[in-house]
């Protein structure tokens, strides 16, 4: 039991029952809040992983600009009373059923799989403690700029294209008549 | 690893009951982050434990994206939920039944 499985249980337990808690919960504003806090783990899984910058981008990106725009939206539209009762418990029955079975059978495919053989190649479960040499900033810049094999310069402009039309649309579709 | 997929999985059920379960549109968008977030963790998992030593990083390099496009898709979802608002005023998906007014 070292460092490592005691933080990633630590991270699970936080990630596990906010992420329930945050679809069965019955105000939306405190749903919001728990999402924020599931987020805020999921980067936390990051950085344990040692991709310090994808942890950096959860926490800036989503919980930093989406959990705002989430609270934003919420307080305009006064949506404040979602009732999770005004559905028919025949309905909360069966997609609870449904999830569960799925879940179940996800969990059960992944316990079958033998992962520990792929995982004992040299180089590969290396994950005793968090650095950032897994992928350092350096590799992600010239990963992200380049054209060659293993470059992402076409998806990069991609995205830069899609967030200017994110903008200009949003602000079309929002703006007051 | 497993443990890590087990998390992702718990999460985006979480998000499919929420999905099924919820009346107003704001609740089924927190809902839709769950699951792309669920996406992410399984992204960079797989990347990380499997595909570490041989130096290839597309996983690294999907949830990067992934997380860039669910952030404009967000802005666009609260941007039109404010419009229903704005002429409806209610945005549950019950009442929610005209395209074009």
């Amino acid at each position: 039991m070292d460092s490592f499985n005691i933080m990633f249980i630590v991270l699970a337990v936080i990630i596990a029952s906010c992420s329930v808690l945050t679809v069965v919960s019955r105000s939306i504003m405190r749903s919001a809040t728990y999402l924020f806090f599931t987020l805020l783990g999921t980067a936390g899984l990051y950085f344990l992983m040692g991709y310090t910058f994808l942890g950096a981008v959860q926490v800036m990106v989503y919980a930093g600009g989406i959990i705002v725009l989430y609270v934003f939206a919420i307080l305009l539209t006064r949506g404040t009373q979602d009732k999770l009762s005004e559905n028919t418990k025949n309905k909360i029955v069966m997609s609870a059923l449904l999830s569960l079975v799925g879940l179940g059978i996800f969990v059960y495919i992944i316990l079958k799989q033998n992962f520990m053989e792929l995982l004992s190649q040299p180089g590969n479960l290396a994950l005793t403690a968090p650095d950032e040499s897994v992928m350092t900033m350096s590799q992600i810049g010239q990963n992200m700029l380049s054209s060659a094999e293993g470059g992402y310069i076409l998806p990069f402009e991609a995205v830069s294209v899609l967030l200017l039309a994110c903008i200009v649309g949003s602000l079309l579709i929002a703006r007051k008549r | 690893m497993e443990y890590f997929l087990i998390l992702s999985a718990i999460m985006m059920f979480a998000g499919i009951f929420g999905f099924l379960t919820r009346r107003s549109t704001l609740a089924i968008l927190l809902s839709i982050e769950l699951m792309l977030n669920a996406t992410d963790i399984n992204f960079a998992v797989f990347n990380r434990f499997m595909w570490n030593a041989s130096g290839a990083h597309e996983g690294y390099f999907f949830s990067l994206f992934s997380i860039a496009i669910s952030a404009a898709e967000s802005a666009i979802a609260i941007a039109i939920m404010i419009n229903i608002y704005r002429h409806l005023k209610d945005i549950s998906i019950d009442k929610l039944q005209k395209m074009k007014w």
